[in-house]
């Protein structure tokens, strides 16, 4: 009996009887990835129109990105607005995930949906009132008002991932170390937050992309010298299809790897 | 006794309050932020568009909604690709949902990593890679002529096909994941009991898996839809400009005539909208559990 014929479910259907279904799901998953892996061979090809599998190897397209200062100086105010909204993000958005788990008040739910709106409205919304506020206190192409509008926006994803840890970590242990003596913020720092710390660095890694990635707001708020990589990256592809750009996406899809995958091998530790 | 207790009760209770109120105070800093640089301004914003040019106030800016064509067309295009989006992401991760739940979880996870590799890879890096792929001299071109499958480049990108197919390649994961989790946790012998009872496997299917993977499908349909209300990148990239989707006219509303009193009725429409749409669904689940009320 071949594996076509044998029973792939508790209602009896075969392998065979849903071959189509395993080629369709196989076909959904390669559009799924295809995509985005196809770019970084293509970014080594010399040629213009990024040809697929590359004629001639070149890293043209890279030296280009990493000899324009242009780009680099989006590149180091991507990474800045980044880490500092990481830092932000993170601290604001673990404290109040704290304050509102532990406090436990009738008005918590309302606070908790406030937090959340920069989830729920429209990004285009939020880019153009930030930009108008923002021109009013001359805050526009600022470093500051770049990472204030990112802390907003990464501050719900951050408060959402330690949220969930804080609701499976035991509480008692907390209050165990204080009838011990240590105040509660000591008793936070040397019981609580070792322990749902894996979930607070991939709520900054989560962070970081957040801001790094962000396309929206910083087309409004960021430029001249504090322009970021993703305002830089779109401005060139609504003019043309520079390949430039195939080396930078192949450099962010490496660096958003790595990051997830540092954030992977720290969730799985917080199983054990 | 009671004269040397109440005080101490009330003691703690006051003490209590104020922990309360010192934990609540963790969230200020936050609560501050947001409220700064998102309700300020989004507010602002509300009340601008109250206002005519001369700061007085009137409805015009809604009113011109209603009389310009090109904003009922902004709108409808709006909805029109987010339904299409909506309806293939449903046809497509529906299945991949179906097949991904029924493998062995080491399997489905592995599956899963490319559902989720896309879903943290820049949404801009995505839609490049689109551009690369589907413009005149791209792969796809290129490789469809040389295969025989069509003789002259077709026009898949800078338009309402590109749009769609980059977009559908945004939100799938975004339907993928809460279809996958609702089926995950459908019981086996619920079928195994259709099954015995004498159902096809297409019975089965229809009669006992499909309607408890439907709460599922529709949180998932939702967020799909009410995401691509708000598309601002696709659209202007694959779009190549003749895609304009309300979010787009807000920002050429912005960028090219400086109209600020038009974009923020704009913006607070699409916000009502959405939250409208958000509200309905929430109520309508609400009712789906109360009609299936002993199911789960």
């Amino acid at each position: 009996m071949g594996w076509l014929d044998r029973v792939a479910t508790d209602t009896q259907i075969t392998h065979g009887g849903r071959l189509w279904l395993y080629v369709l799901s196989g076909l959904i998953l390669l559009f799924l990835i295809l995509p985005t892996l196809i770019v970084i061979p293509m970014s080594f090809s010399e040629s213009q129109y990024l040809e697929f599998p590359p004629q001639v190897w070149s890293l043209r397209w890279y030296r280009n990105y990493f000899n324009s200062t242009a780009w680099m100086q989006a590149t180091a105010t991507s990474f800045k607005a980044g880490i500092l909204t990481m830092i932000v993000a993170t601290i604001l958005g673990t404290m109040a995930a704290y304050g509102l788990h532990t406090a436990r008040v009738r008005f918590s739910g309302l606070i908790f949906g406030i937090l959340l709106t920069p989830i729920i409205v429209p990004v285009i919304l939020v880019g153009i009132g930030v930009f108008y506020v923002y021109v009013k206190i001359k805050l526009v192409n600022s470093m500051f008002g770049i990472v204030l509008a990112h802390s907003m926006l990464a501050i719900p994803i951050v408060m959402m991932v330690v949220s969930s840890a804080l609701k499976s970590f035991d509480m008692n242990q907390e209050l165990v170390a204080r009838s011990l003596g240590a105040s509660r913020v000591r008793a936070f720092f040397i019981v609580t937050l070792p322990q749902i710390r894996f979930s607070v660095v991939s709520g900054a890694i989560l962070a970081f992309l957040t801001s790094f990635d962000e396309v929206i707001v910083s087309l409004f708020v960021s430029g001249g010298q504090n322009s970021t990589l993703t305002r830089n990256m779109f401005n060139a592809l609504r003019d043309q299809i520079d390949p430039t750009i195939a080396a930078i996406s192949t450099l962010v899809v490496i660096l958003t790897s790595l990051l997830l995958a540092i954030s992977q091998i720290f969730g799985k530790k917080t199983d054990q | 006794m009671s004269n040397v207790a109440e005080p101490n009760a009330a003691n703690l209770r006051r003490d209590a309050l104020i922990e309360r109120l010192a934990l609540v105070s963790l969230t200020g800093p936050a609560l501050l932020l947001v409220a700064t640089v998102m309700l300020v301004p989004v507010g602002w914003l509300f009340w601008l568009s109250f206002l005519n040019d001369a700061g007085g106030f009137s409805l015009e800016h809604y009113l011109r909604m209603l009389s310009q064509p090109s904003y009922e067309r902004a709108f409808r295009a709006t909805f029109e690709i987010s339904f299409i989006t909506t309806a293939i992401c449903i046809l497509l991760g529906y299945p991949l949902a179906y097949v991904l739940s029924q493998l062995p979880r080491r399997a489905a996870n592995i599956c899963m990593i490319a559902v989720m590799l896309p879903f943290w890879t820049s949404l801009l890096v995505r839609t490049y890679a689109w551009l690369v792929l589907l413009q005149r001299q791209g792969i796809i071109n290129t490789w469809g002529i040389k295969l025989g499958l069509w003789d002259a480049p077709l026009a898949l990108v800078h338009n309402l096909n590109g749009t769609l197919i980059g977009m559908v390649h945004i939100m799938l994961p975004f339907l993928v994941l809460p279809v996958y989790a609702s089926m995950r946790a459908i019981n086996p012998d619920y079928l195994k009991a259709a099954a015995n009872l004498g159902a096809s496997p297409t019975r089965a299917f229809w009669l006992v898996f499909l309607p408890l993977s439907l709460p599922g499908l529709l949180a998932g349909a939702l967020i799909v839809f009410i995401l691509c209300l708000g598309f601002y990148v696709t659209p202007a990239v694959l779009g190549g400009g003749k895609i304009t989707m309300v979010a787009n006219r807000i920002a050429t509303d912005i960028e090219l005539f400086f109209n600020w009193g038009a974009a923020s009725s704009l913006g607070v429409v699409l916000f009502i909208l959405t939250s409208m749409i958000l509200y309905v669904a929430s109520r309508l689940a609400k009712l789906d559990r109360l009609l299936g009320g002993g199911e789960a």
